[in-house]
């Protein structure tokens, strides 16, 4: 079911941000932060998959919007990475969340939490393929564009990249960001879940294996 | 000795052809087999729909990983992904000066 959470907005003050949420009363309830741009659409539909088959095994799980991502009104330029930090921090508290499991760049701003982070990348590689990708567009056009001399820009006054418009202040933070698994959750590598990675494809897909396997390991563990 | 090392480098380059049909598979999401009936010839960037720039980018971003090589930007052109072929010869030609 959606529900709403009271989200931290960027210069205080709350606003409501839609969740969707499964089993909040289970003794078990799994924050789920999905991956940061392009790769939170191509695994949205695996992660509900995966929230679905957690509750048929009497697991809660929600899945919260970041604020200026998603279904968020928020301004996508003024985020911050230690702001969505604070914001998964806010979300978990809120749903009372036992563990976290953590996609892709959502380990990133994930909060400290035992669980899942599910094949992290470094933050400068999530931009390094972001501006890659502003490269290769700018070259069909006809411009000629070089990671060395957008990072200089980006750094000073923001980029857009893949549609998406990154502060300065966020593009920073990303250049610097990894993730910090090791205090509290454990890594988990594409590699035990097993087939194609679903953020490498082109189009979105959804694969039924990979959403049962990714629930049972979860599933398994807590129970351990 | 040299030949060992002729060897060695014959079986290097299956791997590489092995390991980039592979990646292709992963990225474009083709049917399994697929990309086995890809030859020198076939045309990647202009006939494959789903090679965006995201997608061209997460691409080159796997290779990077998967071959162990560094591409630049200023290599990322139309005709690296022209045909298979090509996309096959440049990531051989980065392997061995690797």
């Amino acid at each position: 079911m959606i529900s709403n959470w009271p989200c931290p907005q960027v210069g205080g003050g709350y606003s409501d941000e839609l969740a969707i949420v499964l089993g909040e009363a289970r003794p078990h309830r799994v924050l789920i932060v999905a991956p940061l741009f392009d790769e939170a659409n191509k695994l949205r539909r695996l992660l509900v998959e995966v929230m679905r088959r957690l509750d048929g095994a009497g697991v809660g799980a929600m899945l919260p919007d970041m604020p200026g991502v998603n279904e968020s009104l928020a301004p996508l330029a003024g985020q911050t990475l230690a702001g969505w930090q604070h914001a998964a921090a806010v979300a978990a508290s809120h749903f009372a969340a036992t563990h976290v499991l953590a996609v892709r760049s959502g380990a990133l701003i994930a909060p400290r939490l035992p669980g899942w982070h599910y094949a992290p990348p470094a933050g400068s590689a999530v931009l390094r393929q972001l501006l890659r990708a502003r490269i290769v567009a700018a070259r069909e056009a006809g411009r000629e564009e070089t990671s060395e001399a957008l990072t200089r820009a980006a750094e000073r006054e923001g980029i857009e990249l893949g549609g998406y418009p990154l502060g300065a202040a966020l593009f920073g933070e990303l250049l610097a960001a990894v993730s910090d698994h090791a205090a509290s959750a454990r890594a988990l590598a594409h590699t035990d879940i097993g087939g194609t990675a679903p953020w490498l494809r082109a189009e979105p897909g959804f694969s039924a294996e990979q959403a049962d396997a990714l629930a049972a390991t979860l599933v398994m563990e807590l129970r351990a | 000795m040299h030949h060992h090392s002729a060897d060695h480098q014959e079986h290097d380059s299956a791997a590489l052809d092995t390991m980039l049909r592979a990646i292709l598979t992963d990225v474009l999401g083709l049917k399994l087999g697929q990309a086995a009936a890809f030859t020198p010839q076939t045309d990647l960037f202009g006939a494959l729909p789903e090679l965006d720039s995201m997608a061209v980018a997460g691409l080159l971003t796997e290779i990077e990983d998967r071959a162990g090589i560094i591409v630049e930007d200023d290599e990322v052109d139309g005709e690296l992904l022209e045909t298979y072929g090509s996309l096959l010869a440049f990531v051989r030609a980065k392997r061995a000066g690797a």
